[in-house]
């Protein structure tokens, strides 16, 4: 976690052209089933995704199907991204996140539920905001260095590691109110410092 | 559909994680597939997933898997987009759930007089359970603690406890210390969709309502 939170504070800058480059790789698949587009693509979130699962407890073999299966996921609905709800890197975040839930499920007929499904994209969405949410990375960068230690911590473990809240309550030796209650604070407190960074 | 009554923050920010057990997501994915606030506040959350993928130290991924991935491109189809909300009487993540003929095809079992529910089947290895109970006008439940996470949806009618009237397409998150005696004030039945930890949750309400002489 300390070279994650030290990449916080020192990654500010770098995320965003890479950001901008991912959303064009992506409108180039969507758009023309651009394989080299794809390619560098998979070169950059497939390793990710990979370390993503193993850190939730995946075999670098379960890691590498989710790998497979969210990448040809990307490919099949490069034309459903709108970038005005999100960076790509979040983007692939909610369909890797969404597979293997379902793959824990085991069950086609309860598949998590996609919220891309109930938006259409606005008509106009104009071009500063889709830029602010492909960019999107940085700022949430700069919010998570800014709230409180114990606050980030729950994140990581939910995020990261997994943990139902219950479970972060008995891991922590802290009552789930306190986990909920700090868990509002941080939210909270993220999407305020994203509406000002962004 | 006025939408009054909305997730917690805590409950969006596990939903996003992917940590909620499965019953609460289907009810959180039903309730933001009516509430565009809170399909708006999900993705605030998801986008901390999206920032955490990102700075993930890159593991290699094995020249079999990229080989694999880019040699089964050409059979995919592409995914076209769906645009519906409510598949019938019910929110989409429901739907899917209840199969064809939606609300007016479930089977009730009666619990009490005015009082049915229906279980909703989940993955086998689910550790929550997922129901639908149907409350006829002016029935009460008894008071009733929420011995876990407890999270329902109106679908149709309307109740109010000591927290408020809650609509269809209202969400009650409730902390797991309220207490509440849920009372339908619609004209017509009130159908919500409840998820709880365990299946025994509403035994002691259903062992109440069988007594007699219960104040319902």
């Amino acid at each position: 976690m300390g070279a994650l939170v030290l990449s916080m504070m020192t990654g500010v800058d770098r995320p965003d052209r890479a950001a901008s480059e991912h959303a064009q790789l992506l409108a180039r698949v969507a758009a023309t089933k651009d394989r080299a587009a794809f390619a560098a693509l998979f070169d950059h979130f497939a390793p990710r995704v990979k370390s993503f699962m193993m850190r939730k407890g995946a075999t670098a073999e379960q890691a590498e199907d989710l790998v497979q299966e969210t990448m040809i996921a990307v490919w099949s609905k490069a034309a459903l991204y709108v970038a005005e709800r999100g960076s790509v890197s979040t983007w692939i975040f909610t369909i890797a996140r969404n597979l293997r839930i379902d793959r824990l499920r085991r069950e086609r007929a309860n598949q998590f539920t996609d919220l891309d499904d109930y938006d259409a994209p606005s008509d106009d969405p104009g071009q500063d905001e889709a830029l602010r949410r492909v960019q999107e990375d940085s700022a949430v960068a700069q919010a998570l260095a800014k709230i409180p230690p114990e606050q980030r911590e729950l994140l990581m473990l939910s995020y990261v590691e997994d943990l139902p809240q219950s479970e972060i309550a008995a891991r922590l030796q802290i009552p789930l109110g306190t986990v909920k209650s700090r868990m509002r604070l941080a939210y909270r407190r993220l999407k305020k410092l994203l509406e000002t960074l962004s | 559909m006025k939408i009054t009554h909305h997730l917690d923050d805590a409950t969006l920010v596990a939903y996003a994680a992917g940590t909620l057990g499965e019953a609460h997501s289907v009810v959180v994915a039903a309730h933001a597939a009516l509430c565009p606030t809170c399909r708006e506040a999900i993705r605030a959350a998801e986008r901390v997933g999206g920032f955490l993928l990102e700075e993930q130290d890159p593991s290699a991924v094995s020249d079999t898997c990229r080989a694999a991935t880019l040699a089964s491109l050409d059979g995919v189809a592409r995914t076209a987009p769906r645009r519906t909300v409510v598949a019938g009487d019910v929110p989409l993540p429901l739907a899917t759930l209840l199969g064809e003929g939606g609300l007016a095809a479930v089977k009730w079992k009666s619990k009490a007089p005015g009082i049915a529910k229906a279980d909703i089947m989940l993955s086998p290895g689910s550790r929550t359970h997922l129901q639908l109970l149907r409350i006829a006008p002016g029935k009460a439940l008894p008071d009733h603690g929420h011995g876990g996470e407890e999270l329902t949806l109106v679908l149709k009618g309307s109740y109010a406890d000591h927290t408020g009237r809650y609509g269809a397409g209202d969400v009650a998150d409730l902390d797991e210390d309220i207490e509440h005696a849920p009372k339908v004030d619609s004209d017509v039945e009130c159908i919500c969709l409840v998820a709880t930890e365990a299946p025994t949750r509403f035994k002691s309400i259903w062992a109440r309502l069988a007594q007699p002489f219960v104040g319902i």
